[in-house]
């Protein structure tokens, strides 16, 4: 299967989001389509990856789960980042649309990092013999999805709107940090252990199967967020709705006439 | 009135750094008189290093092979006492408050606080430092000097991130919890590099790594000074 | 007209999910006092904040001195000074280290000689030396208001100043108000005994629900 096949999947998301940008009301359509393109490629991605893509030299069918949880935890490390550019957008601008969109981000994200991180583990058990390999970026993604834990804990015990969309809008910002450690975890902890390598034997099938699971999981991640974030607006909008007695939004009051769903 | 001789007009508010000092000396005021807790946060400390051997087993080789990493931890732990104490004194009575409307800098704020906290777990790690080589049997191959250099610019880092999450956590529901939760993930380079540094002095360096996790310590350093510096005006105010 | 000390156009405050204040319109010249009333919970205490600056409207546009409330704060703040709810006194300082740290950041001259200078003047030179810790609710007030007269304000914002004291204590209070008054300050009082308030201030301002009934 040539390769520019595998990068011809993403056209349809990155020509919507970039459409989104100039028109607006795109979005709503937007979102199905994304919905419907998970829906399809999701089980060719499970076909790919189970049946037609050949089997590993040395770990043979047990390797089949990496088409799983290797896209996963990259939305993963994508809904974080998604969550750090909102609430550097927050801070620079206050807007509910950012505060909105980074909860979302963090809450999908954390989602794809949990099923991520598990499948992980469960991979290690019949490669290395162990649920956990204390592998440096296993371990710090896992320590990832403890603080977006916290993030998220964060902004349920803030009551106040305001209060509330700045010091997450912090955290995130300071967050940032965290998937650089993932990252770079691994050239950290080289120079203390040798790191459990993968045996990479890359045949050009397996990268295919990989490009179009990474595709279905993106189409998944932008679904996902957007729900998610209608819902984080729809209770903001409950939240900082003006009071009964203002008739019609006060003079300076743009984001509440931008909250109306 | 005519019970203070100089007028408003005339007074010279202070600059960011005497503001910073304004702040250090007082957090540093209320410590001294406060030593008790010093005294405790000191045993805290201990009883944490002294666990590990129970946790383990008296294993002296496994001991004295992570004495580092038990080091730095007993440290992070002790510090998440200090921290929350640093903002439960500003809580008390809305201080912080009182600070903000005396027109203070908001970043002096942070500076002096973190400072402070950087003067407490330093002093902390040069307590700990020799009592740790005594019970884990430790030889100092590097100068003790290098360890306690190390020991502060790995304070620095805890005490700025601390700071700032601290800032956050103090005015949250479920403080205690928080703050750890927030706390101890950015500050995993920290151990890393910290633990990687002091493991060298007791070690030896014959690969000369020791520059790679000093300057890694310098780098963090920078970039969560510089994010507190930006980040903590904005959670103090905008409220 | 004179200059006005504030100015307070269409301004809404959000606590959570409540509104404190909802769409208050009001000003207030430079020199003359006003009276807040109005039940727990109407809006009193967070005017106040608001005017202090130690929070900021949801809505609204607030002006003290002509100068805007969240942009040119800095400047308001060394002009404007609050005796709240909170004392902002650290419990572990004395009376005296703690005037001695507002003295520092307010760049008062000499700094330990004022902080005795407004401890002596609300009475309280012998407890100078002890923590805040060991004081009174009514001690308190008193090093509150050492506070305030170090502070030196254009503009003093009073926050049931007479709650926690005694009847020599409001004496003494009063004192203190109609002094401010005196030497040009602009007082603003929030207070549930609306006779002794209303003989301190030149108008009222009653709020219910966060909203103005009467202004008179």
């Amino acid at each position: 299967m040539p390769n520019w096949l595998a990068n011809a999947l993403l056209i349809l998301p990155a020509g919507l989001l970039i459409a989104i940008c100039f028109k607006r009301d795109l979005i709503e359509i937007g979102w199905k389509v994304m919905a419907v393109q998970a829906a399809i490629m999701l089980p060719v991605a499970a076909y790919l990856g189970l049946v037609w893509a050949p089997p590993e030299r040395e770990m043979g069918d047990v390797y089949r789960i990496i088409y799983a949880h290797v896209p996963q935890v990259w939305m993963a490390l994508l809904g974080v980042t998604l969550n750090f550019g909102c609430s550097l957008a927050y801070l620079m601008k206050k807007s509910w649309t950012a505060d909105a969109l980074a909860e979302a981000s963090a809450e999908v994200g954390l989602y794809f990092g949990i099923v991520g991180v598990t499948l992980g583990a469960i991979w290690g058990k019949p490669t290395w013999g162990v649920y956990w390999t204390w592998d440096p970026r296993l371990t710090s993604a896992a320590v990832m999805l403890i603080y977006y834990t916290g993030y998220l804990a964060m902004r349920r015990f803030t009551e106040n709107p305001d209060t509330r969309a700045t010091w997450s809008a912090a955290l995130g910002t300071f967050g940032i940090v965290i998937p650089v450690t993932v990252y770079f975890s691994v050239v950290w902890m080289k120079s203390l252990h040798q790191v459990q390598s993968t045996p990479k034997t890359v045949d050009p099938q397996m990268v295919f199967a990989l490009r179009w699971a990474a595709c279905a999981f993106l189409c998944l991640l932008i679904t996902f967020t957007y729900q998610r974030y209608k819902v984080a607006r729809a209770a903001l909008a409950r939240e900082v709705a003006p009071p009964e007695a203002l008739s019609g939004p006060p003079p300076s009051s743009n984001d509440v006439a931008k909250v109306a769903v | 009135m005519t019970l203070l001789q100089d007028s408003p007009a005339t007074r010279k508010p202070p600059g960011l750094l005497a503001a910073t000092l304004v702040v250090l000396r007082k957090d540093l005021l209320i410590e001294w008189r406060t030593r008790a807790r010093l005294n405790a946060l000191v045993f805290f400390a201990i009883s944490t290093l002294l666990l590990f051997s129970f946790a383990l087993g008296a294993n002296t080789t496994a001991l004295r092979q992570h004495a580092a990493g038990y080091f730095w931890l007993a440290i992070i732990f002790a510090s998440i006492l200090s921290l929350s104490e640093s903002f439960r004194i500003e809580g008390e009575n809305h201080a912080l408050e009182g600070l903000k409307l005396a027109a203070i800098d908001a970043r002096a704020v942070f500076i002096g606080k973190a400072l402070g906290n950087t003067v407490l777990l330093w002093g902390l790690g040069i307590v700990l430092a020799p009592l740790s080589i005594a019970v884990f049997d430790l030889k100092v191959k590097m100068s003790l000097w290098a360890l306690f250099g190390i020991i502060g610019i790995g304070s620095m880092a805890i005490s700025a991130a601390g700071t700032f999450y601290s800032a956050i956590a103090s005015n949250a529901r479920a403080r205690d919890v928080l703050l750890p939760i927030l706390l101890f993930p950015v500050l995993v380079p920290v151990i890393i590099s910290s633990v990687g540094a002091t493991a060298l002095i007791f070690e030896g360096d014959p690969m000369g790594q020791m520059r790679s996790w000093t300057g890694m310590l310098g780098v963090l350093n920078v970039i969560y000074w510089a994010l507190g510096l930006v980040l903590f005006p904005r959670i103090t105010e905008d409220i | 007209m004179a200059e006005a000390a504030f100015q307070i156009a269409d301004v809404s405050k959000r606590y959570g999910p409540r509104w404190a204040l909802a769409r208050l319109t009001f000003s207030l010249e430079r020199g003359k006092s006003l009276l807040l009333t109005g039940h727990n919970g109407s809006g009193k205490s967070t005017l106040l904040k608001l005017l202090g600056t130690a929070t900021a409207p949801t809505f609204g546009k607030l002006t003290l001195f002509g100068l805007d409330a969240v942009s040119d704060r800095e400047a308001i703040r060394r002009r404007v000074a609050l005796l709240s709810h909170a004392s902002y006194l650290y419990e572990d300082l004395t009376a005296e280290q703690n005037l001695v740290v507002l003295g520092r950041l307010l760049g008062v001259a000499d700094p330990p000689a004022a902080a005795r200078a407004v401890i002596e003047r609300v009475g309280m030179t012998k407890r100078a030396d002890h923590a805040v810790r060991t004081f009174s609710a009514g001690m308190r007030k008193r090093i509150a208001i050492a506070r305030l007269l170090l502070k030196k304000p254009d503009l003093a914002l009073l926050d049931e100043p007479f709650g926690e004291l005694d009847p020599e204590g409001i004496a003494v209070m009063e004192g203190f108000i109609r002094e401010l008054r005196a030497g040009g300050t602009t007082v603003v009082l929030a207070t549930h005994l609306i006779e002794q308030g209303q003989s301190l201030t030149d108008t009222r301002l009653h709020l219910a629900e966060g909203r103005t009934l009467e202004a008179a």
